[in-house]
């Protein structure tokens, strides 16, 4: 096993990469070592440059251990070129990297000043010229060969013809010193993300007909089916565009629960939207453009056809209702609870679109099974207040009215006592109403066999003269 | 005379013809484990039927709680879907996730639909029932709701049918009108039995429902029932000592404030009639 790289204070005493790891352990017992991961570190830049993206939208990777930014026209927005590399300089150390750096008018010229520290020099050219011939990233025979000859710098081989340079160590050596010494250029490639696949149409006569538009949109979308189907994605956002001759243009989007890239399931929810429409979709004098853009996109593998309709299938045929109905009703048109860690029952359940909630809550009971719920079926928020006869001021209550109904309570538990969040209380206070009353719930059962629940918001005496009685809730 | 003898007996048979009876009906049924019912209903509620429900807005909480009870007998683990309107879920409460976790019904199973009007809850209704992956659908309408009418929930029933997805109308405060229901009940919340760690009877017990088959496609209907719900099984039970077409069997209580109350009540006289004509 060899070194394939080594911390600073490994390399100030005498270790280099390449050494064996029994030679360096003898050197230095101490050696801490990890096994090398070239992939991992390649997710690590990957990373580090999607997060560069901030100084200028043109980033590159510079293998192996390099990020490439184009800062032309950037540096103003930081206050200068120098204040920009200042920045990211910081902002990777705080990522535990350590970083060096370099601005030049050339990719090369950069990487190479970054790895070759050289003393000041008045410019970047003589910078460049005092380099290292080694900075010219050859062979090390030929960098060996080129000081044998007395070569020790750019500016030794910037002064030689080229082409004797070029006989004697090839056409790549000339390009190598052309490029840092700004001569040739090589362009950077910028790692960007995927751009949104977008499917166009362009028609010679404006189309007066909606449902032939419709046609083509499902031919549009199953050309973007099989681009999602290239990337092995699946739409989760569509976005149809309809331009009329005239200048206006219709937006139509639609949302998925679950990723598609199927064409009759993504022209079902746009039919399913057409429908919805205050205003029908009006062709006018007629369309002369349609667009179709996958606005957001999950990893969808390709599926295959379960044999006797198996579980897979089902969740997708529910998705697909949740879908329809989302349309038709709005993102929160259909919900599904979620549990919330609270205490305060009216927040300890949250009810999501299930268009977007994915991984199954678990949900914990506090009734014991084969005892009586304590809580109720129904939640009525906010609670609605009712008129008590309580026997005694901080007693249990004997009959409420309700909607304008009077029940005779027959039967009773309680009281549950629930506080409120005094840890939210501000500057300390206790008994406040900045974070609400204590509540004293009951569960009560009336003549007829009706079940409540009603809570009496504030201790009597304490919190308030005369606490209020709410309805909060319905048991079957 | 002979010739209109002709022509009936043919249109019964296009009638039989159109029910389209099931061929088996031994697992299309769900039990609900009171014994006496589901004797009567020959092994349960059909699956891939539409059942209405009638309750006065008073006894919205057992109505729907039963309603809900009853999809999960019907969905085995499927998912549950519960449509309303936003009037419904302003005035009657949101459903409570800690409260169905303890009747033993799994919140994650349920989605709750809620839509802008009664035109798109019936569309909407229409939809889910086609969906042979959803386990059963409650509907709930509140009020007299004019737009279910024998068309809309013969749609209905024709939906569940084909997907067999058990509908249940969930029907708050309305009255019966003619529908394609395969059977109507009226249900009220019944005065729960005393626990046994609890001999004084002070504590509400475990959810009781007073059910009456209002109406019941080739079968008899007129009859009532107790239940109560058993979480740790999972199905209703008898109420102990409980007799068919005996009301007044459980407790003083129940009959002696029965009086008191309807005299404090705020009367409701569409309720009333609307009972005397299901009968």
């Amino acid at each position: 096993m060899r070194l394939a790289t080594l911390d600073a204070a490994a390399l100030a005493i005498g270790l280099t990469p390449g050494m064996t790891l029994a030679d360096a352990r003898a050197r230095e017992p101490g050696l801490a070592v990890f096994e090398a991961d070239p992939h991992a570190d390649q997710d690590w830049l990957e990373r580090l440059c999607d997060g560069c993206a901030r100084y200028s939208p043109g980033v590159a990777i510079d293998p192996p251990h390099g990020l490439m930014l184009d800062i032309s026209g950037c540096g103003h927005l930081w206050g200068g070129d120098e204040a920009l590399a200042v920045a990211a300089v910081d902002r990777l150390e705080r990522h535990g990297m350590r970083v060096r750096h370099a601005i030049a008018g050339t990719p090369e010229a950069a990487h190479a000043l970054a790895r070759f520290p050289s003393g000041p020099a008045p410019d970047e050219d003589a910078a460049v010229r005092r380099l290292p011939v080694e900075a010219l990233r050859l062979e090390p025979e030929s960098a060996q060969a080129l000081r044998r000859a007395g070569l020790r710098t750019l500016g030794d081989l910037a002064a030689r013809p080229a082409s004797a340079l070029a006989a004697r160590f090839g056409e790549e050596a000339v390009d190598a010193l052309h490029a840092l010494l700004g001569l040739g250029h090589r362009p950077l490639s910028p790692r960007r993300p995927r751009p949104a696949i977008r499917v166009e149409r362009r028609f010679a006569e404006p189309m007066g007909s909606t449902a032939h538009a419709l046609k083509i949109l499902e031919e549009m979308a199953a050309q973007a089916g099989e681009r999602l189907a290239e990337r092995a994605q699946g739409g989760r956002r569509f976005e149809a565009l309809f331009f009329r001759s005239d200048g206006l243009a219709f937006p139509l989007r639609v949302e998925t629960s679950l990723p598609v890239r199927d064409a009759p399931a993504i022209m079902r929810l746009f039919r399913e939207k057409i429908d919805g429409l205050s205003d029908p979709l009006d062709p006018g004098f007629g369309f002369d453009m349609m667009r179709l853009t996958v606005a957001a996109a999950d990893p969808l593998v390709p599926t295959q056809l379960a044999l006797e309709g198996g579980e897979a299938r089902k969740q997708e045929s529910v998705a697909a209702l949740v879908d329809r109905l989302s349309i038709r009703a709005g993102r929160a048109g259909v919900q599904r609870l979620v549990p919330r860690d609270s205490h305060i029952p009216e927040q300890a359940q949250l009810a999501l679109p299930a268009i977007e909630s994915r991984a199954p809550a678990i949900w914990t009971s506090r009734s014991e099974p084969g005892n009586p719920p304590l809580r109720p079926l129904h939640l009525f928020d906010p609670p609605q207040p009712i008129e008590v006869v309580a026997l005694a001021p901080d007693g249990p209550p004997h009959r409420f009215r309700w909607r304008r109904t009077l029940h005779e309570v027959s039967r009773y538990e309680g009281p549950e006592r629930i506080a409120p969040e005094w840890w939210l209380a501000k500057g300390g206070e206790i008994a406040g109403d900045s974070v609400g009353r204590t509540r004293d719930y009951y569960r009560v059962e009336d003549a007829r066999g009706r079940r409540y629940w009603i809570f009496r918001h504030g201790i009597q005496g304490m919190e308030a003269a005369h606490p209020g009685w709410y309805m909060h809730g319905l048991f079957a | 005379m002979a010739d209109s003898v002709h022509t009936l007996t043919a249109l019964r048979r296009h009638i039989a013809m159109l029910d389209r009876k099931p061929a088996s009906d031994g697992h299309v049924r769900f039990a609900t484990g009171h014994e006496a019912m589901d004797r009567t209903l020959d092994g349960g509620l059909a699956r891939g039927r539409v059942h209405e429900l009638f309750g006065t807005s008073e006894e919205e909480g057992a109505t729907s709680g039963f309603a809900l009870l009853l999809a999960r007998l019907a969905s085995d683990d499927a998912p549950l879907l519960w449509l309303r309107t936003h009037a419904a879920s302003r005035a009657g409460g949101v459903p409570y996730g800690p409260g169905l976790a303890a009747m033993g019904l799994d919140p994650t199973r349920l989605l709750i639909g809620i839509m802008a009007d009664d035109t798109m809850l019936l569309r909407a209704a229409v939809e889910a029932l086609r969906c042979p992956a959803l386990g059963a659908l409650v509907i709930e309408l509140r009020g007299r709701a004019p737009l279910l009418d024998l068309t809309a929930s013969r749609r209905m029933a024709l939906a569940a049918e084909a997907s067999g997805v058990t509908a249940l109308l969930l029907r708050i405060g309305g009255d019966p009108v003619p529908s394609a229901a395969e059977t109507r009940w009226r249900v009220e919340a019944a005065p729960s039995l005393p626990l046994p760690e609890d001999p004084s009877g002070r504590i509400p017990g475990m959810s009781a429902f007073a059910l009456t088959l209002l109406r019941r496609r080739a079968g008899r209907d007129g009859l009532e029932w107790r239940l109560v719900w058993d979480s740790e099984k999972g199905g209703f039970e008898e109420i102990a000592g409980d007799r068919r077409h005996e009301r007044d069997g459980d407790g003083r209580a129940a009959g002696g404030a029965d009086p008191a109350l309807s005299g404090a009540l705020v009367s409701l006289p569409p309720d009333r009639p609307a009972a005397g004509h299901a009968a």
